[in-house]
């Protein structure tokens, strides 16, 4: 009896050493990546190509910071990421919330199939004739193809958040509401859209950090003066042949707000991805 | 209220029943998120139908061509060879995520101290800016100055060329791959397992069953569904990868690392051949399309 408990016990104390060490195993990549970027960031040219490795900066300098500003147009490219990200954010949200409330109340599943469709189909599928229809029509080289693009990824996101959200509700409290004679408008609007509220959070989210990142629709369409944030770290800091120190100052820069914001909304940001998979681009 | 319901019940019963036919009038919700995603989404589709049956270069005449477009694709070396590739990136980039990715879920739908923190971590480099984690990677990878080759020797492994070689290229993009998109389907199998009822691990906690066979017998059965699911997505996902492998090789070194998403843009936008490009979408979406729903079937046949 005692035999049994103690090996009872010895099995649950192996229990958990397995479970923190597979934990251990399984966050160190990404801990020791964003750790590696931060180093590189912080150090001088010399420790940056030292062999073998300096892993510590000692002292840490901002220098490579203060490079990346004073040297290119980089704030231009944050103001343009900023603008671009959240005009199509705005936008999607605008449109996307009373389009997931309709599909959801009218149980417009075919709608569903072809936001679905959107979220297979490759980015750069859309980006051959946009980019013609763009050139076309004169508007390369502003932010306005750049803003009606990345409604590609935000629009599908904020859509396919919200049908999950709003047929998650009890439809008890709209059907009082259209009983009491509000219009339909009115239950949504004052209703069903305030009970909503945590799924706009996750949809703003999500399609603000997927803008953000995006790369691919810049690429084509940005000229010299709308580049965002990822094209720009891309193209002038590679081209230029910078080196390392400024190279992952300028990449720590580009990602900072969206690891910020995944630290600080890491509750949300699982909800949302957890019910949809969804990924833009 | 209820005073009112009584007092009129035809009245309320009628407003009821016509709260009940707005169901079609609630389409006027997505009228305008429909304009508009037939702006953006539908019109290039059907554009990029139309341009892969016409030689479409940026200037100069577009004329109709029928189905050249499509059968310069069955003597094309470039094509097979970078859809051959993408095949090989694509099966592996689902696999090992997907092993990892269950690990993973399994771990933390445990609980334990600082599970919230561990997970966050944890799901960081899929949120990352593909771009600006591409460059530090590519950093990494130097054949003299990488940290990776200094940790390989440490560990007694003569040194890789990573991505500067055709022959480790792919193993290597793929590691970043998993590196980066093991979290979404970690969170995909997560979701399932919260899902799950908790009877049947206390009974067979109850009968002396281990850590594996509650895994083997229980939650991978269970769950099956949701690791189709993240197969699924993970695969789409792959099959259009991008940002890291534009950042990191241009399908380099040669053209060892060219997959069917860099081909085609390259195509569009570096040799201006948008005739031919749309109609490698139009196979490429084919080809997305047809694997996905082979993987669905067999979800369905597995339930």
């Amino acid at each position: 009896m005692t035999m049994n408990r103690f090996e009872q016990r010895l099995r649950r104390f192996a229990g958990r050493v397995g479970l923190y060490f597979s934990v251990l195993m399984l966050i160190s990549p990404a801990v020791l990546f964003f750790l590696w970027m931060a180093s590189l960031a912080l150090k001088n040219e010399a420790d940056n190509t030292a062999y073998p490795p300096v892993f510590i900066p000692n002292p840490p300098t901002f220098a490579n910071f203060v490079d990346v500003f004073a040297k290119n147009d980089f704030l231009r490219y944050t103001i343009n990421s900023v603008i671009v990200s959240f005009s199509a954010t705005g936008l999607a949200l605008l449109l996307g919330v009373p389009a997931g409330y309709g599909i959801a109340k009218a149980k417009a599943t075919k709608a569903a199939v072809l936001i679905m469709i959107a979220r297979i189909t490759p980015g750069l599928s859309y980006l051959i004739p946009l980019f013609l229809l763009f050139q076309w029509l004169g508007m390369i080289g502003t932010l306005t193809p750049l803003v009606i693009t990345h409604l590609v990824i935000t629009v599908p996101i904020v859509v396919w958040v919200m049908i999950g959200f709003f047929e998650g509700l009890p439809a008890e409290l709209e059907e009082a509401a259209l009983v009491d004679g509000a219009t339909i408008w009115q239950a949504f609007r004052y209703v069903a859209m305030p009970l909503a509220r945590p799924g706009i959070t996750v949809a703003m989210i999500l399609a603000f950090i997927f803008s953000w990142n995006n790369f691919i629709f810049g690429v084509v369409l940005a000229g010299r003066t709308t580049r965002t944030l990822p094209v720009a770290v891309y193209n002038v800091l590679t081209f230029e042949q910078i080196s390392w120190g400024p190279l992952a100052a300028a990449a720590l820069v580009v990602t900072a707000p969206v690891l910020l914001l995944t630290l600080l909304m890491q509750k949300e940001i699982v909800a949302g991805l957890t019910a949809g998979g969804v990924k833009g681009g | 209220m209820s005073a009112t319901l009584v007092s009129q019940p035809s009245a309320a019963a009628d407003r009821l029943r016509r709260g009940r036919n707005y169901a079609r009038r609630y389409w006027m919700f997505a009228v305008p998120a429909a304009i508009v995603v037939a702006a953006v989404i539908v019109f290039p589709w059907i554009f990029t139908l139309f341009m892969s049956v016409h030689d479409w270069k940026v200037t100069g005449a577009t004329p109709f061509v029928g189905l050249a477009n499509y059968a310069k694709m069955l003597v094309d070396d470039r094509f097979q060879w970078a859809i051959l590739r993408t095949l090989y990136f694509t099966a592996a980039s689902v696999i090992a995520p997907v092993i990892l990715g269950v690990w993973a879920a399994v771990c933390f739908s445990a609980k334990f101290r600082l599970r919230g923190v561990a997970r966050t971590v944890f799901v960081l480099p899929m949120m990352a800016t593909p771009v600006a984690i591409s460059l530090v990677w590519t950093m990494m990878f130097h054949p003299q100055l990488g940290v990776l080759n200094y940790i390989l020797s440490l560990a007694g492994i003569p040194p890789s060329a990573w991505v500067y070689s055709s022959s480790t290229v792919i193993p290597t993009l793929v590691m970043v791959e998993t590196w980066q998109w093991t979290p979404l389907v970690m969170l995909i199998v997560l979701g399932g397992i919260a899902s799950l009822p908790t009877d049947p691990y206390e009974a067979a906690r109850l009968d002396g069953a281990n850590a594996w066979q509650m895994f083997r017998h229980i939650t991978y059965p269970l769950v099956w569904p949701f690791i189709v699911i993240a197969a699924v997505i993970r695969m789409i996902d792959a099959l259009k990868a991008f940002d890291t492998i534009y950042v990191i090789t241009l399908g380099g070194p040669g053209t060892s690392s060219e997959t069917l998403n860099i081909l085609l843009y390259q195509t569009a936008f570096a040799y201006y051949d948008l005739g031919y490009g749309s109609a490698m979408v139009v196979v490429f979406f084919v080809l997305i399309l047809l694997i996905s729903m082979l993987l669905l079937s067999v979800r369905q046949k597995a339930v």
